[in-house]
């Protein structure tokens, strides 16, 4: 374990901690664009040029925007009087903190069952793209399809709608 | 610096540590906007699982956790893009985005 992998995982749950315990959302927001850096560097970290950068343009230049400009359209930059935190949010943290420990458990008790390898696998992005095109062919019509779909049912819910006669 | 024994194991560590904070967020606060983006974090942190066993694990020339990933993060894109076209239109309906307060059924 490197050094730099402690830092990026110190920043990474920090602005994940950050995001989730500041009141205000638009800071929330920024954090949570910390959060997604973090795990980009990290990607890279792993060897994983192509999907670090994936991460990048979608996370940090469409999800965060998007939330952004959701934040404003719907006035959540005001601070609600009753507080942030939902009246069950002892229980929540409970739930997370059960989640936590019994996936922690798990990882711990595989220390001996987890692949050592360490040489770092040669993988070109020329590769992937074969991969994408080839094997993987299928999947990637579908995400596509998706994607479209997607965007067009985001923009059909989140449109005006017409006055309804009664 | 070698606190754990193999590496996989300290990349598991941080995603565990993340879907933790993320299922916490969507449980702890009132926003419907807070609850998707706990939602986002804990989808990145199973695409860190995920890249984590296809750097460690036997087979990397097979792309497999790579396309996974890849893949994860289109729909993780979607679903953002749906679910707050969903927030906007609850807050066209209702007025409010905390989600106490939108339990009507009847729009």
């Amino acid at each position: 374990m490197s050094p730099v992998f402690y830092i990026l995982a110190a920043i990474t749950i920090a602005g994940g901690l950050a995001a989730i315990l500041l009141k205000h959302l638009i800071h929330a927001a920024l954090a949570v664009t910390v959060a997604f850096a973090g795990m980009a560097l990290l990607f890279l970290q792993l060897d994983a040029q192509f999907v670090g950068f994936a991460q990048i343009l979608v996370y940090i230049g469409a999800v965060a925007i998007l939330i952004v400009f959701a934040i404003l359209l719907t006035r959540g930059a005001e601070l609600p009087k009753e507080g942030v935190f939902s009246k069950t949010w002892l229980a929540g943290l409970a739930i997370a903190a059960g989640v936590f420990a019994v996936i922690g458990w798990a990882v711990l008790q595989s220390i001996d069952a987890v692949p050592q390898r360490n040489a770092a696998p040669a993988v070109a992005v020329r590769d992937i793209g074969n991969a994408l095109v080839g094997r993987y062919v299928l999947p990637l019509e579908i995400v596509g399809l998706l994607l479209t779909s997607a965007t067009i049912g985001a923009v059909i819910v989140a449109m005006h709608e017409r006055e309804r006669a009664r | 610096m070698t606190a754990f024994p193999s590496p996989l194991v300290g990349y598991l560590l941080v995603a565990a540590a993340l879907f933790a904070i993320g299922l916490a967020g969507a449980l702890v606060r009132r926003n419907a906007i807070m609850v998707l983006i706990g939602i986002e974090l804990m989808l990145n942190s199973a695409n860190l699982n995920l890249i984590a066993f296809w750097r460690f694990g036997l087979h990397p020339q097979a792309l497999t956790g790579m396309m996974f990933a890849i893949f994860s993060i289109a729909v993780a894109a979607a679903e953002a893009a749906v679910g707050l076209g969903l927030v906007i239109s609850i807050y066209r309906h209702t007025g409010t985005t905390e989600l106490d307060k939108v339990n009507r059924l009847k729009g």
